[in-house]
């Protein structure tokens, strides 16, 4: 088969794992500044998948799609540095203070200027939990999406078949491409980041980073193109700026509480000994018991 | 997310050490590689930056896979079916994720698909590989065998060899046998001559084998008929695809259980000769022992870390009597005196790693082109340091990592007896390191001609004459005071020897004259990074008072030591 061309759709997001006192603001938003800015840990599962579809399939290409400030360019980094071929920063003060709706109408608009057989995201980012964005960008492409993919079990000439983790069990279903996947964190973890293709790709910039550097490395970018990392503007992917932004996003946040939760995700347990091993495991973990 | 690298800063600080800008200008000849390889750097800033941010992915790999997954590759362990090796689990796992990041053969020249690094970082990740699972560092740091065939076999066998190693292939080093352990001049295992198969071809039994199932083997064997010594030794490539070896059975250790210590069985083995003939033992084999003590200094600080965060954090959380027991000093003082022999044994490692970059990047240069006489004599300067530091750094290091881990485990207490806490493993792993690429008995051997040529009080006094802030001062008037002492113990020692036939006096007293050379060394070498960087002052302070305490104990001793009192000691 011919290769494919694949869109992964990442986001920079502050990483909420580890939340310390000052991770919100008095105003109740999130303190950006406060927390480091990672790749958000389900677009790296999606990666992932798209990497290994290129592992099999020669001539496949894999290309990032990240939108948000300057900044933001090192998630592009990020993925060449695991493989994939190059990637787009969808960069505009326009696009501030979009919700969901906004930014997945932006995302379409900047992959209609692509080529495309897949795209791929992850379910949702650690920033929003709203898992919307995916399936919007399918809506709005007007393609078939599947949801909570954990694996993709093979792949011909126009049609992908796609094991789903659901609540209750696995589901394999099969679609048409092109189409949208979004990507759960029980899919595999993403390879770690190549020697190689670190050092190769880590001048990686945008143009707008690369002012003020050094004289040497500008030269650098002129000899080696695949470094430059390309800047898309709402003109550049000729949205409707009434679909941007604050204007274009009907969300409004009404009011923030801080919540504890009174319990973790569930879990259900038969009474078979590997699930008794597990639960004995956990329970020794936090010291329950032992 | 756990990184071994980022989150120890002693690393990034050997590695920003000044000497690095002749390191990394020696081994990338003035940055020729630019031009054809996309990931080779342009100037120094980007060599050293991408030391450091290859480094982040070998600490991310580290904390995030390897570690984690040492627990059941310890239970695990390898196994034997069918005459060939199956890893563990977690083992497979490790391997592949180091390959796949472009981590095995960090060393070799970019054109057999290597990163080109100097030592310094390769050594690093060794160290970093080593904290997280002291039995895979021995997988993954078999990659020197790809440096010994770049250093001295043929072309040809360097093109066939050396760019499967990034793609991940694994190797051993078959030296010991049965009757051939310290003493390799023993070996046995038969190399001849296949005229009708035009080959090399070995039959013979190898013993004690590391990773002996590898991919790519050198084997050391006897190509000449008739000989009984080293002299009759040749090293030999054997490659796996080609059969012919069988693994006989694995060895049933106390410790480092993942990486498989095997009974090799040749039988008609065809196999390639390294180099010349009859230098196997005594120029390949010698070169590839110096990289492999190099390489256990690097796992002994690595476990040596591992050992010192396991007992910290233990006596953070534990609480006794009422209060966390890290607040008792009899356990700060053990902690800390743990703290100062990791620093102070980090410290040694990357001095003599250095030394060794150093000379080998002109050894490599003098292929491509001929050295002046200063460049050959700056060669000559670093081989000698790097000969007889490289002893006394797998010496000192090997022997703190099983104190570190010894204290580590009774800080533990009972719980450290147990198979809960990862320290009782750390602490059998340790114990191989004062044992394997020779005993620390033997680095004496080698060390105590740094003492009798004066090779190490004369880089004392380097030290000495070094530059220095006036409030350090304090310091180096202790280590003077030691140096002299240092000069007194080897006259002493030296004096009665002359009078002897043999030279057991010598040999008796050989270790305490090596330790007292040593502490001075780390001393300074602690001082030096004082000047750097003032967080090591305290580092320096407590290993010098230590050390002095130390050498004066050996010091009285060879002072009150009569020759006749060898009678004593004599079995």
């Amino acid at each position: 088969m011919k290769g494919l061309k694949i869109i992964v759709l990442a986001k920079q997001v502050p990483d909420t794992r580890n939340v310390g006192k000052d991770a919100m603001k008095a105003d109740g938003t999130v303190n950006r500044a406060a927390l480091p800015a990672i790749f958000n840990p389900e677009d790296l599962n999606a990666l992932e998948q798209a990497l290994r579809i290129k592992d099999k399939n020669p001539g496949t290409t894999v290309t990032l799609l990240t939108m948000g400030p300057g900044r933001a360019a090192e998630i592009i980094r990020e993925g060449m540095y695991r493989g994939a071929d190059n990637g787009y920063l969808l960069t505009d003060r326009a696009f501030a203070g979009s919700d969901t709706l906004a930014t997945s109408y932006a995302i379409s608009c900047a992959i209609k200027k692509l080529e495309y057989d897949i795209i791929i995201a992850g379910r949702q980012a650690i920033d929003g939990d709203t898992a919307q964005v995916g399936p919007q960008v399918a809506e709005k492409l007007g393609l078939p999406q599947v949801t909570y993919a954990e694996g993709i079990d093979k792949i011909t000439k126009n049609k992908i078949i796609i094991k789903r983790r659901l609540e209750r069990g696995v589901e394999t279903v099969s679609t048409t491409l092109p189409c949208v996947i979004t990507v759960n964190a029980t899919a595999p973890e993403c390879r770690p980041r190549n020697a190689k293709y670190l050092m190769k790709y880590k001048h990686a910039k945008t143009v707008t980073e690369l002012q003020g550097t050094a004289e040497d490395y500008i030269k650098l970018h002129e000899d080696r193109p695949y470094l430059r990392i390309p800047e898309l503007s709402v003109a550049d992917v000729q949205a409707d700026l009434h679909w941007l932004g604050l204007a274009g996003s009907p969300t409004k946040v009404k009011t923030i509480e801080n919540v504890v939760f009174a319990a973790k995700e569930a879990k259900q347990l038969t009474s078979d000994q590997k699930d008794l091993d597990w639960l004995m495991g956990e329970l020794m973990a936090n010291h329950t018991l032992g | 997310m756990a990184n071994f690298y980022i989150d120890n800063k002693d690393l990034k600080f050997h590695l920003e050490h000044p000497l690095m800008k002749k390191i990394i200008a020696l081994k990338e000849n003035n940055y020729v590689d630019k031009n054809t390889y996309d990931y080779a750097p342009v100037d120094f800033e980007d060599a050293l930056d991408s030391y450091d941010k290859v480094l982040e992915i070998v600490g991310d790999i580290c904390g995030e896979i390897i570690g984690p997954n040492a627990e059941s590759v310890d239970h695990e362990g390898p196994e034997v079916i069918d005459g060939r090796v199956k890893y563990a689990r977690g083992t497979q796992e490790n391997h592949e994720a180091l390959s796949n990041a472009g981590l095995i053969g960090m060393s070799l020249p970019r054109k057999f698909g290597g990163l080109n690094f100097s030592m310094v970082p390769y050594v690093m990740a060794a160290e970093l590989v080593s904290r997280a699972d002291a039995g895979f560092a021995n997988i993954w740091g078999l990659q020197d065998c790809a440096e010994t065939l770049h250093e001295f076999a043929s072309e040809e066998l360097k093109e066939e060899f050396l760019p499967r190693f990034h793609k991940g292939a694994t190797a051993a080093m078959d030296l010991t046998e049965p009757d051939a352990g310290s003493d390799l001049q023993a070996v046995m295992l038969k190399a001849s001559w296949d005229e009708k198969r035009g080959t090399w071809i070995l039959n013979g039994v190898k013993r004690f084998i590391t990773n002996g199932d590898a991919d790519v083997s050198l084997v050391l064997a006897r190509s000449e008929e008739g000989t009984t010594d080293g002299r009759g030794l040749s090293l030999f490539v054997y490659d796996k695809a080609d059969s012919g070896m069988t693994v006989r059975r694995i060895e049933n250790k106390l410790g480092i259980k993942g990486s498989p210590t095997c009974e090799l069985v040749f039988k008609n083995a065809p196999a390639k000769l390294v180099g010349d003939r009859k230098l196997g033992l005594i120029k390949y084999v010698m070169s590839l022992m110096n990289g492999a003590r190099l390489g256990v200094g690097a796992q002994s600080v690595g476990i040596a870390e591992a050992a010192y965060r396991e007992g910290l954090s233990y006596a953070k959380e534990r609480a006794q009597f009422g209060k966390a027991i890290i607040n008792f000093p009899a356990v700060y003082e053990l902690l800390t005196d743990m703290e100062v022999k990791v620093k102070a044994s980090r410290s040694l490692l990357y001095e003599t790693t250095r030394f060794v970059d150093v000379y080998k990047s002109y050894t490599h240069l003098s292929n491509e082109r001929a050295l002046d006489k200063d460049e050959r004599n700056d060669l000559k300067n670093y081989q000698r340091l790097a000969d007889v530091f490289t002893p006394l750094l797998k010496l000192f290091s090997s022997e703190y990592c099983n104190q570190v881990a010894y204290d580590s485990l009774q800080i533990h207490g009972g719980s450290g007896y147990m198979k809960d806490y990862p320290i009782e493993r750390i602490y059998r792993d340790a114990r191989i390191t004062n044992i394997y690429e020779g005993t620390s008995q033997l680095q004496v051997v080698a060390a105590i001609r740094g003492v009798t040529t004066g090779v190490y009080l004369k880089q004392i006094r380097d030290y000495e004459a070094q530059e220095l802030r006036p409030e350090l001062d304090y310091i180096r008037r202790d280590l003077i005071e030691m140096a002299d002492q240092y000069e007194n113990a080897v006259a002493l020692v030296s004096e009665v020897n002359a009078q002897e036939e043999n030279n057991d006096y010598l040999d008796f007293h050989a270790r305490r004259l090596v330790e007292m050379a040593g502490h001075i060394i780390m001393g300074y070498l602690l001082l030096n990074d004082t000047m750097r960087d003032a967080e090591y002052q305290k580092f320096a302070e407590l290993f010098v008072r230590t050390g002095k305490a130390e050498n004066q104990k050996r010091y009285f001793y060879i002072q009150n030591f009569e020759l006749k009192n060898l009678g004593m000691y004599k079995k």
